[in-house]
């Protein structure tokens, strides 16, 4: 039974399966390397330099340079893994995750103590199906 | 004979660990998550465990992309704490309970769950987290704790009723070891979340309500939610809560809920802790 692919209409969203898989490998194996400390510093010194080390595409590497949260899980990052470079920064997730919705720092922090994002109208790209 | 005596069910959110280790429990922001989560440590400690057998995730730690095992056990006798990427949290290391661990190990691939084996690795905020929510900040940890990591980073993870299943193996496999244990099953992760992509920071309380009240009463029900449900109603990080089904399955028919507690929001999630008790 292949997986069907029905979560494809959730918006906003980058489920990390075999497709984004086959293409991501590389990027988040080189967000992994950053759990060393040794390379924490190598990465700062010359970020390019660094990723170099690693078999990524111009896109990818692009996405990390400029810190597009969202692009990197476009050309195949994993939010566990893109995390990392957000660590090396002093980033929290909450920055994150901010960044990644377009939202200013505050509006996401005051949307969150307000009981977070609502369910309602964020359950299907439009078109894809009944909101309930 | 080992027997069962408690399942939890916590979140892992990093951010609380983050805010014990800081000092910073008993700021506004945090104050009321932790107040809440005082009488799950009172119970703990009433339950007195000798071991837990500890549900998580790892995040990209112990574990990578390189091989992603479903599930795993930790079999070793010591886990060190792990460097996420800012150094590892100041908690004690994990003392593991290899006896045990290895006997589950051997009792669940002959009941027919495969499970991956590890001798060595350190553990992250998954497990860590929980065990600092319900046993507070200590020199040592009062109990030993077998990891059982699940995959919940690649899709898919293990279906729900899966890892409902391998609860229900977990019961059959303590039952069965013959020294006199007490051991309590983490099921860990959740509640609703999403930590990626343009809808960051879903919550959704309707949700989060049914799936508490389905994990005394009506597991079975639970078992039957899709990924796809889990992502589309809890977040795409919601999917964790296939782990509080593995706990769940390992806690037998019927349990009591002892205590249950949610909070919205720990960072960018919702936090549930439940405490549930066998009754038969």
């Amino acid at each position: 039974m292949s997986a069907p692919r029905d979560y494809e209409t959730i918006p906003g969203t980058y489920v990390y399966d075999a497709e984004r898989g086959r293409v991501g490998y590389h990027l988040n194996m080189f967000c992994m390397s950053l759990n060393d400390p040794e390379n924490r510093k190598a990465f700062k010194a010359n970020e390019a330099a660094y990723l170099d080390r690693f078999p990524l595409t111009p896109g990818q590497k692009e996405a990390v340079l400029k810190r597009d949260w969202l692009g990197m899980l476009k050309v195949g990052g994993n939010i566990y893994y893109t995390i990392k470079i957000a660590f090396c920064d002093g980033l929290t997730f909450q920055d994150v995750a901010g960044m990644m919705c377009s939202m200013p720092k505050e509006e996401y922090a005051k949307m969150m103590l307000a009981g977070g994002r609502s369910p309602e109208g964020n359950r299907f790209k439009p078109g894809t199906g009944e909101e309930k | 004979m080992a027997r069962i005596v408690g399942g939890i069910a916590c979140s892992h959110v990093p951010a609380i660990g983050a805010a014990l280790d800081k000092g910073n429990a008993g700021n506004p922001y945090w104050k009321p998550y932790f107040d809440g989560t005082i009488p799950a440590r009172e119970w703990l400690a009433k339950i007195k465990p000798d071991v837990a057998i500890l549900i998580y995730n790892d995040h990209a730690n112990a574990l990578s992309l390189q091989m992603i095992p479903t599930f795993l056990m930790g079999t070793a006798e010591f886990f060190p704490v792990a460097d996420e990427g800012f150094g590892p949290r100041p908690v004690p290391p994990v003392y593991g309970h290899s006896k045990l661990a290895w006997h589950l190990v051997e009792s669940l691939i002959l009941d027919e769950f495969d499970m991956t084996i590890a001798n060595e690795m350190p553990v992250d905020h998954g497990l860590t987290v929980p065990l600092s929510v319900t046993c507070g900040q200590l020199d040592k940890w009062p109990f030993k704790v077998i990891p059982l990591c699940v995959n919940v980073i690649q899709y898919p993870p293990p279906t729900g009723v899966r890892c409902f299943k391998l609860g229900q193996a977990i019961r059959r496999a303590v039952q069965d070891f013959p020294e006199d244990l007490r051991v309590v099953v983490y099921g860990t992760g959740g509640m609703s979340h999403q930590l990626q992509g343009e809808r960051a920071g879903l919550v959704n309380q309707e949700f989060d309500a049914m799936f508490l009240d389905g994990m005394a009463n009506d597991p079975q029900k639970l078992t039957r939610l899709t990924h796809t449900e889990y992502m589309r109603e809890s977040g795409s990080e919601g999917i964790e809560m296939v782990m509080w089904l593995a706990m769940r399955g390992a806690l037998g028919g019927k349990v009591r809920e002892a205590y249950r507690f949610y909070h919205v929001p720990t960072s960018n999630t919702a936090s549930g802790l439940l405490c549930l008790e066998p009754t038969e």
